[in-house]
């Protein structure tokens, strides 16, 4: 299979063509703007739908819509326009419905800036609109993981009904890198919906609603969806570890600050000092055991991200004490190079 | 082999394709292959620059903290970067714009008057392909080939067909140029 060089947001949006996305909705804003332009250009042509609605708030609702009638949605954005789309996203987590939300985060909090930024997290993981949810959510580190990543959103959002983020960064949109997409699914290859609402002609209708005025009823609906949570953690943690055998201090980064932090152990690594990576892929359901068991043998975890410590209490919660955990982080889009971080590792070995 | 090159310039003056080029020519010989573009609220006229990073194994960073070439196209380019390139690198500086010399004792300095050459060629817009020949030639881990078969890809078929040759040219002397520092 050959390669193609393309931007993240491309190769975002081709991997969701080929996973059998039939309705896209956006509401256009940088830096994931390629991606939208894509959409436009080729999912009318390959047999879906794409519309730019009137706002975040409609795009995110039509994908409930779409969701509903039983077909593979999608939604992208950008930090803002991700906290725009929060209420739907809690009705669409509620109705069980599968979808795949792209957030390309920038700078923030509020308008910020389009530069690369972690500081979604905390919003992405911890359910981010109101209510007792989850989303699954992956975290690329590269454009061709990217592509990968985008068919395992669609696959694991129709498995568990649970909807999917992509949660990746202006640096992962914008750059290029060699891509081997993957091979167009068969529409036989796509779940079959049982509970979608295409018409109850012969059959007793189905009902998609994400509310039980009574408590009891809501309680059941509440335990179920906790109920996929709990399996979602058992069956789908993923993570990459480099480097880790003999490790003494381990960075503990994802997305664009995980590849990043791949050459920090490389130049560590030529000066002797040892240094471990563990780079998880699912943000939620988090990698707490991993991070756990590599606690148990090395001095110190360092968590390095482009927030203020979002992912960094996820790592507290699992070190719990086993090793030291500091922090080291930027904020506004500055992006640290290899070096800026590598000073940060030497100020814990030695 | 790991190598990166900043390329970095004024917007128009197609930083971000000869960058695009260059990562496609890596790409069809087997390597691997970063493109990163700044990508801020600019304007032709403003600037950009896109990092471009070459390897035989996979790629961790493509954010370089000292590059093995820089190619600046205006003097604002080399004022910026030229610190940040490695001891013993390769600064392939577009002499027609950029009036001083490259301070640094300590790497391989190729002035090439790209605005002059693509001018005296027939098209001033040909200026990046004149500047990436000299890189090519100063970096040195592609042959010229490779990176005139991925210009050829990135115009053929999008009304730039009659272009190609053009180009050709503009890589071809932009190499030989080099050639005067490098031989």
């Amino acid at each position: 299979m050959s390669r193609v060089l393309m931007r993240g947001n491309e190769a975002i949006a081709e991997a969701a063509i080929r996973s059998g996305l039939k309705c896209y909705f956006c509401y256009p804003i940088t830096p994931q703007g390629e991606l939208v332009e894509y959409m436009a250009r080729e999912l009318p042509k390959r047999g879906g739908v794409f519309l730019q609605a009137e706002s975040e708030v409609a795009a995110i609702n039509m994908v409930y819509g779409a969701a509903a009638a039983g077909v593979r949605a999608m939604t992208s954005s950008s930090s803002p326009g991700i906290s725009l789309k929060q209420e739907g996203i809690s009705y669409i987590a509620m109705a069980r419905l599968p979808c795949v939300i792209v957030n390309m985060m920038r700078g923030g909090p509020g308008l910020g800036n389009i530069a690369p930024a972690q500081g979604d997290y905390f919003q992405a993981t911890k359910g981010g609109g109101h209510g007792d949810y989850h989303l699954i959510v992956l975290a690329p580190s590269t454009v061709p993981e990217a592509a990968e990543l985008v068919r395992l959103a669609f696959e694991l959002s129709d498995r568990y009904r649970v909807p999917a983020m992509i949660l990746a960064d202006g640096m992962i949109g914008q750059m290029m890198e060699p891509v081997e997409l993957p091979e167009p699914v068969e529409p036989e290859d796509i779940p079959e919906r049982p509970w979608a609402v295409t018409g109850a002609k012969g059959r007793p209708k189905n009902v998609i609603t994400s509310f039980d005025l009574e408590p009891e009823g809501l309680k059941e609906m509440s335990l179920a969806l906790q109920e996929t949570y709990r399996e979602i953690e058992r069956n789908e943690v993923r993570w990459e570890e480099v480097e880790t055998e003999d490790a003494e201090l381990l960075i503990v980064a994802y997305g664009t600050m995980g590849r990043i932090a791949k050459t920090v152990v490389r130049l560590a690594r030529q000066e002797g000092i040892k240094v471990g990576l563990l780079r998880p892929i699912t943000l939620w359901p988090f990698p707490y055991e991993p991070v756990r068991e590599l606690a148990e043998r090395v001095r110190t975890v360092l968590t390095v991200e482009l927030s203020a410590g979002q992912m960094w209490e996820d790592v507290r919660l699992a070190v719990e004490g086993r090793a030291e955990t500091p922090f080291y982080g930027e904020l506004g889009g500055v992006v640290p190079s290899p070096k800026r971080i590598l000073e940060e590792v030497r100020k814990y070995v030695g | 082999m790991e190598k990166a090159v900043i390329f970095a310039g004024f917007g128009g003056q197609g930083i971000l394709l000869a960058g695009k080029i260059l990562a496609r020519a890596g790409m069809n010989r087997g390597l691997e292959v970063t493109w990163l573009p700044s990508y801020g609220p600019e304007m032709r006229g403003g600037t950009a620059n896109c990092t471009v990073v070459v390897a035989d194994s996979p790629i961790g960073s493509p954010v370089v903290d000292n590059p093995e070439a820089l190619v600046a196209m205006n003097a604002p380019s080399l004022d910026r970067f030229e610190g940040r390139v490695a001891a013993g690198g390769v600064i392939v500086v577009n002499s027609s714009l950029v009036k001083r010399a490259v301070k640094r004792h300590d790497v391989r300095a190729v002035p090439v008057p790209a605005n002059d050459i693509a001018a005296e060629l027939g098209n001033p817009r040909v200026l990046n392909m004149v500047a990436l020949g000299a890189l090519v030639r100063g970096l040195d881990v592609l042959p010229l080939e490779a990176v005139e078969e991925a210009m050829e890809e990135e115009l053929r078929g999008r009304g730039r067909d009659k272009l190609i040759e053009l180009n050709r040219r503009a890589l071809r002397r932009g190499f030989s140029e080099a050639e005067k520092y490098l031989a």
